[in-house]
């Protein structure tokens, strides 16, 4: 297999990026790792005109605390989160994800903001996101935006990312409070996408009571499902098993799957439910067994 | 498009279109088929090179994404007639049946050990976990990767001493 014929363009500065993107719009389309698009271009499921690897600008990968937030640049490697274990403790969410994306060979290429905007509905990234509530860098010819991930995911392969937009980095809120969090994910096989996963993150106050909660689910609908319900049944309250089964109930009635070869839609939706529900034990456990 | 990079420590300036996939470029262009063709889906790791020294899959590359960049292939693994560690080990521990991973699964190994000169069974097994064998049930490439890293380790030993 090979892709159709396109126009290759490595532009070394972003600004040349967002001249390409607004000249091209649609007919374009941007290569970060390309772990993703390779294979869409090489099933023809995309054809684009214009290829723009960004491969090449400076200032997109790496990983930082600055201002009470986490910044993850947009072309940041899987492998790179994967090896960031200073963010245990803090973000234990996506050190547990990102292991389980894909193998290592496509974790040293794959990208945390190529996979985001690919927006695969069995993408490990989005649950992530919409957990730890992050928000979205994207720049274009006309300015900067910041999109909260929730509401950034609209369907299958789609977002809030306009044709001449690019995803700069991903900006997650670090504040004070013991915090806990992990991902659990149901595969076939090593490297397969997601039969059902579960992001959960949550952060403890002084009182020992939820302050902030977030779910997020994984394959289980047309795009990454924050699961809201569940998360403010759990916000202001003391994380008890009942609590956390309450949760846990709200966030699998949240799922919205669909049967296919990886299990019916109840099953789907059942994991869901106890996958949340471990999580949230998980999450509790670790934030109340974390530093202040 | 012309794109300059490095493989097996030669620099190659080489014409292609863009959507040439890097397997591609190196079988047919540069006439090395020791990197294999296996599911051409990201799936089985028969084509992993070495890309900057991380093991990557060259059917989901394209070429000009080479450009400055360093390559390496199963060829590259031996130099001046000397086998490299890792192909040692899978010599000795007859690492392979049929032969077809293998090229994927020394580099893999190499690039494992390089990083990790001592792995654990399991962190062997999760840095294999890309490349698919159908033969072996991966017991003997397994120990094939502890061959290598034991004789590295043996190597740095003795430099030391």
């Amino acid at each position: 297999m090979f892709p159709a014929a396109f126009d290759y363009i490595a532009p070394s500065a972003l600004d040349e990026v967002l001249g390409l993107l607004n000249e091209h719009g649609d007919d374009a389309k941007v290569l970060a790792g390309g772990q993703s698009l390779i294979p869409l271009l090489k099933l023809r499921f995309a054809a684009p005109v214009v290829v723009i690897d960004i491969g090449g600008v400076d200032g997109l990968e790496g990983i930082r605390r600055e201002n009470g937030h986490v910044r993850i640049g947009a072309r940041t490697r899987h492998r790179d989160v994967e090896s960031a274990v200073d963010l245990r403790g803090t973000l234990d969410v996506l050190l547990d994800a990102a292991p389980l994306i894909s193998d290592p060979l496509i974790r040293n290429m794959g990208t945390v903001g190529g996979s985001i905007c690919h927006a695969d509905p069995a993408g490990d990234w989005g649950a992530v996101m919409l957990a730890v509530g992050a928000e979205f860098v994207v720049k274009s010819g006309s300015g900067e935006r910041v999109l909260p991930a929730a509401g950034f995911f609209e369907g299958p392969f789609t977002t809030g990312l306009h044709a001449n937009e690019v995803m700069t980095e991903i900006r997650i809120p670090v504040g004070a409070g013991r915090s806990g969090g992990t991902y659990l994910k149901l595969e076939r096989k090593v490297g397969d996408f997601a039969s059902v996963a579960t992001a959960v993150h949550i952060v403890l106050g002084d009182d020992g009571r939820v302050a902030t909660a977030g779910i997020g689910l994984c394959a289980v609908g047309a795009h990454s499902i924050k699961a809201t319900a569940a998360e403010a049944a759990l916000v202001g309250q003391e994380p008890t098993d009942a609590v956390i089964a309450d949760a846990a109930r709200l966030a699998g009635e949240a799922a919205e799957p669909k049967a296919d070869i990886r299990g019916s839609a109840e099953y789907k939706r059942d994991v869901a439910r106890v996958f949340v529900q471990r999580g949230l034990h998980t999450a509790v456990n670790r934030a109340q067994g974390a530093a202040a | 498009m012309k794109v300059t990079f490095e493989i097996n420590g030669a620099e190659k300036s080489v014409d292609v279109e863009p959507r040439t996939l890097v397997v591609d470029l190196i079988r047919t262009k540069l006439g090395m088929t020791g990197t294999h063709i296996g599911c051409d889906t990201s799936n089985c790791g028969a084509c992993t090179v070495l890309l900057d020294g991380r093991p990557v899959k060259s059917c989901t590359l394209l070429a000009p994404m080479l450009e400055g960049k360093k390559v390496t292939t199963v060829e590259g693994l031996a130099t001046g007639g000397k086998l490299d560690a890792i192909q040692v080990g899978f010599h000795e521990e007859h690492g392979l049946q049929c032969g077809f991973c293998t090229p994927g699964m020394m580099l893999v190994g190499k690039a494992l050990i390089e990083a990790n000169p001592h792995p654990t069974e399991d962190e062997i097994r999760w840095g294999i976990s890309g490349n698919i064998c159908r033969c072996t049930g991966y017991m003997n490439i397994v120990k094939a990767i502890q061959h290598a890293a034991a004789a590295n380790a043996a190597e740095n030993t003795a430099g030391v001493a």
